[in-house]
């Protein structure tokens, strides 16, 4: 038998349907934020141990020229070490069936026929090539899906000079590569990078490595000293052209997947912080207004003999269904939207599964926040209601105190009719409920700021570092540094109307104890096709000496221009120098250090050399050109600028857009949940007045004037406040995101604050549209008879 | 139901009004055929018991509410068959309200009450005139919060009075209010009728009331079960309950 009292609750929840599915919306929307955004984290970060775990992901990482085999005895006597493999790795360049443009790749050793010890594969399709047979590889699975390769098919491949043709055994996945990035790219490109293995004996016969290797990849023992292991490393292979070893931190694929998982954790606590504590102060005042238009019942069930304790456990489970149906619904939105997303972030980043599930504690935590936020808002409501004797209910309504505001004045007293005066009273003998209202509001609006300044700073940014910093169209890394004058003979290319020449240096730059790894640019003063800007996005010159470093290094590292910084040089002979930082630069994309080219030369104790050039070429002969380029051994990789643009701007858009597309339709259903909400519950508290004034003699637009000039009032005023707490969370968010990737600068177009106030206004139209429909329903004569 | 003294033409007439009301499946006949006229100048008592039908008739006087059969006229106007516009004019310029709860609005002052009537209609008082009328110059400045009940009623009374309606229309008046506070509010009706010559309708459960009345109409289910005249009328300030 159910009880009368909770037959009331369920019938309560029915007649207030329409708010407690705004409510709803509100709860469930903070909530599925959460959700969405801790899934993804956990999910990333998950998939990531688990494929390092059961593939043996090396810890330390060492490159060289070429060490005899021998050398590998020495290497083994270093303790701590659990599991060590020498292997040989080389550039290769790629022919694919049907793909007229040159594909670069890396190809490394497996021993032959088996898999390594370190960095195994995780073999997709097919098998590991046999031992003894030539010319079979694996190839990644990227590479693979990009051109729909599969074992059994025919790759050409040149090496070192010697056109081979290769045949697909198998398609893998490495946990080297999660991230596969090409030489100087930002963005995978699938078409146009791939990593291949094959057995070492024949690597080593084509490379010119027989008994011999130039890569060691290893794994520590627990609780092995990293450092001292990286010296031991460098003692040893310091004299066959190591260029230093180094730990995950600066291998490329982990670093831009730690990157990214520093990113979403950072998102996964703010974003959520954001909107569930928007969601919760709304479901906070919302519950206590709705409890306080029932305040009569409250006094009958008083009357009739129920404790204090029982109506506030009625109310409590009333609110508690309430975020029950909320958390239901962002739990389920949260994770059908998380899968979507954690999908396209498995393009980016290759795991042989994405292990997903539902954190329970995470449910519990947003839960729990939003039970919190709603009981505090039905303790407070129930407490003021159950104050007064329940005699109260049985009298006509006390009316409620009012007082003379600043508009009584003679002037506003000739201006304003009493109907005006109504809506001014009732805002200001109000504040404090006026002032929720209007804080409610501004945050909705607030929110679909911060969902939507991010689309125009992306434009912002690729155009600052497209327009303005990489004016080249064609970028070439030569395979060897070449004198000066090589960069001329670019210009005879076909196509080519302009060449500049670049010598880049791989450093390590140390200041205090953080160091970055990364590579000096050696330029023009004043370089033609790459902009060096400051912090306005004027051009500025290089200074003849003294290295300049972006904006974020500088910060990243803790340095400011005067500082002397240690620069580790990790190419030819290994040497440290201590340099003075002469500049910061702004580039909203990727991390580097600049100096002009010939001070570069000297240091590097070298005459004029180049190792690099930017070209500025004709569109129509690019197919001429690269076929060119393509068989010039001394071309070790061309980067086609557009098509970095269109990478990176396919990449934000899958990840960050994607993501503040979700959160902006979030915003939209809470703004308009609440602005409902807030013009439903106004009806309510007026319904009784309006009802009267309609036996007066006041026609139905005279009263919904009242009605709606107050629910504008408060809208009117909330724009200009969500703007500037819109403008504050997108600040939060902003700084948040900053990664060695891409900085977003922090712009608000005009665009972004009439976004946020034409949505306010329309959820204001909307709801203003539904309450109309109550007013041309209003009952006079129940209204006057009941209360 | 005529009255003998007939001072000219009849204010309302009404004719076989009926009124039926579905409340989920049942039908509640409200008003089952109700013939009566009120006239210009008096001051009638409708009395009967909760669920008479003497809220519905006053209700449908006032256009309130629409009627279900018969006819109902004001001045040679019909209001059976008026609609919405119509009726908003009829309230905004010839019937004044009386409620049980008085319904001021309260963030408005006393003053500002009436205000809100006399802004809106064709040729009224002033809100200060209005006022006075009930004997509250003194607390015009008052919000209702700062009135007490029988102070609130008689701003009501203002209110109603001051658009110089044809017809007042008092719905238990006194209801909400100790004796003492509702003789008072009586006499600022009986004065109003006196002085304006306003056609006044009590509807009261209160026996006592009718006293105070020139003609005194019983309904009992739906139905005008006896209308008499009160040839010994009391000032409403004798009256004793």
């Amino acid at each position: 038998m159910v009880r009368a009292i909770n037959r009331k609750l369920l019938r309560d929840l029915y007649a207030l349907k329409g708010q407690v599915a705004a409510i709803s919306v509100v709860v469930g929307s903070g909530i599925m934020v959460l959700i969405l955004a801790a899934t993804i984290l956990d999910s990333v970060s998950l998939s990531r141990d688990r494929f390092y775990h059961t593939h043996n992901f090396a810890h330390i990482f060492s490159n060289l020229t070429r060490a005899p085999e021998i050398v590998f005895q020495r290497l083994e006597e270093i303790p701590n070490i659990a599991a060590l493999e020498t292997r040989i790795q080389a550039q290769v360049r790629l022919a694919v069936p049907d793909f007229e443009e040159p594909v670069r790749g890396k190809i490394l050793s497996l021993p032959d026929g088996e898999q390594p010890l370190v960095n195994r594969l995780y073999l997709r399709l097919g098998d590991l090539p046999e031992p003894g047979k030539p010319g079979q590889v694996v190839i990644s699975e990227p590479l693979a899906e990009a051109h729909a390769l599969k074992p059994g098919d025919e790759l050409e491949a040149i090496i070192r000079g010697r056109l081979e043709t290769l045949t697909i055994t198998g398609v893998a996945l490495s946990p080297e590569f999660i991230y596969q990035l090409g030489h100087g790219d930002l963005i995978p490109d699938y078409e146009r990078y791939g990593i291949l293995w094959m057995n070492r004996r024949e690597l080593a016969a084509a490379y010119d490595m027989e008994g011999a290797f130039n890569s060691v990849v290893l794994t520590l023992q627990a609780g092995a000293n990293q450092e001292m292991i990286k010296d031991a490393l460098d003692e040893i292979l310091g004299p066959y052209g190591s260029v230093g070893a180094f730990s995950r931190e600066d291998q490329i694929s982990h670093r831009f997947l730690q990157d990214e998982l520093d990113q979403l954790r950072v998102m996964a606590i703010i974003l959520p912080a954001i909107f569930l504590g928007v969601a919760a102060f709304l479901l906070n005042v919302l519950i206590n207004r709705i409890i306080n238009t029932q305040r009569q019942q409250i006094a009958v069930l008083k009357a009739f003999g129920y404790a204090n304790s029982e109506i506030g456990l009625h109310y409590g489970f009333f609110a508690g269904l309430i975020v029950i149906i909320g958390s239901i619904l962002g739990v389920l939105f949260g994770l059908w939207a998380a899968g979507g997303l954690v999908g396209l972030y498995a393009e980016y980043f290759r795991f042989p599964e994405l292990s997903f599930r539902l954190q329970p504690e995470i449910v519990t935590l947003a839960v729990a926040i939003a039970l919190t936020a709603a009981m505090l808002g039905v303790f407070k409501a129930v407490a003021g209601a159950v104050r007064s004797p329940p005699a109260e209910a049985m009298r006509p309504p006390m009316p409620e105190r009012f007082s003379r505001g600043w508009f009584d004045l003679p002037f506003w007293n000739r201006i304003l009719d009493q109907p005006s005066r109504i809506i001014l009273r009732n805002l200001s003998r109000r504040r404090f409920k006026s002032l929720m209202s209007v804080l409610g509001i501004a945050l909705s609006g607030a929110l679909l700021l911060l969902g939507s300044y991010q689309f125009g700073s992306v434009n912002h940014m690729l155009d600052t570092q497209y327009r303005l910093v990489q004016k080249m169209d064609i970028h070439l890394v030569f395979t060897d540094i070449v004198p000066e004058r090589a960069g001329t003979e670019l210009l005879v290319l076909p196509g080519v109307h302009f060449a500049e020449a670049y010598r880049s240096v791989p450093v390590r730059i140390i200041h205090e104890r953080i160091d970055y790894r990364t590579s000096i640019m050696g330029m023009e003063k004043d370089p033609a096709l790459r902009g060096i800007l400051d912090q306005n996005h004027a051009p500025v010159s290089l200074p003849p000496e003294g290295l300049v470093l972006t904006g974020y290094l500088a910060e990243y590292l803790g340095a400011s221009p005067g500082d002397l910084l240690q620069v580790e040089i990790l190419e030819g002979h290994r040497m440290t120098l201590t340099m003075e930082l002469a500049g910061v630069v702004y580039e909203p994309i990727g991390v580097g250090a600049y100096m002009e080219r010939r001070a570069l030369n000297r240091i590097m104790r070298e005459g004029p050399a180049i190792s690099g050039a930017w070209l500025l070429t004709d569109q129509t002969r690019h197919h001429e050109l690269f076929q060119r380029l393509w068989e010039s051994p001394a071309i070790a990789g061309i980067g086609i600028i557009p098509r970095a643009e269109a990478n990176i701007r396919q990449y934000i858009e899958d990840t960050v857009l994607i993501f503040m597309g979700v959160l902006l339709i979030m915003a939209g259903s809470i703004a308009f949940a609440v602005i409902y909400n807030n013009a439903r519950i106004a009806f309510s508290e007026r319904e009784r007045e309006l009802a009267t004034l309609r036996v007066l003699g006041f026609t139905r637009v005279e009263i919904a004037w009242i009605l709606i000039g107050e629910i504008f009032i408060i809208t009117l005023a909330a724009i200009p406040l969500g703007w500037l707490l819109g403008t504050g969370f997108a600040y939060a968010v902003n700084q948040a995101i900053s990664t060695d990737l891409f900085r977003l600068p922090f712009v608000l177009d005009r665009e972004v604050f009439a976004f946020s106030a034409a949505g306010v206004l329309v959820a204001t139209l909307l709801s203003v549209g539904l309450i109309s429909r109550r007013l041309r329903r209003l009952n006079m004569v129940l209204a006057l008879k009941t209360e | 139901m005529r009255r003998q003294n007939n001072a000219g033409p009849p204010v309302f007439e009404v004719r076989g009004l009926t009124k039926t009301y579905t409340m989920g499946e049942v039908i509640i006949h409200a008003l089952r055929g109700v013939d009566m006229e009120l006239f210009a100048r008096e001051l009638v008592v409708l009395l009967g018991a909760s669920g008479s039908g003497k809220s519905t008739l006053l209700n449908i006087l006032g256009g309130l509410d629409s009627a279900g059969g018969g006819e109902v006229k004001y001045q040679d106007q019909s209001l059976t068959h008026a609609g919405e516009k119509a009726l908003t004019e009829y309230r905004r310029n010839h019937v004044g309200f009386v409620f049980q709860f008085y319904n001021l609005i309260s963030s408005l002052t006393a003053r500002e009450n009436v205000a809100i009537v006399t802004e809106i209609s064709n040729d009224p008082m002033t809100p200060e005139e209005a006022l006075a009328l009930v004997g509250l110059e003194d607390r015009m400045d008052h919000f209702p919060a700062q009135l007490s009940g029988g102070e609130q009623q008689r701003v009501a009374i203002a209110r109603a009075v001051a658009k110089r309606p044809l017809v007042l229309m008092c719905d238990e008046p006194t209801g909400a209010l100790d004796s003492r506070t509702g003789i008072r509010v009586l006499e600022a009706i009986e004065y109003i009728n006196e002085q304006l010559g306003t056609t006044t309708v009590v509807i009261t459960h209160n026996e006592v009331i009718s006293r105070m009345a020139h003609r005194i109409i019983r309904i009992s289910d739906g139905r005008i079960a006896r209308g008499e005249e009160n040839p010994s009328r009391l000032p409403a300030r004798d009256l004793k309950w």
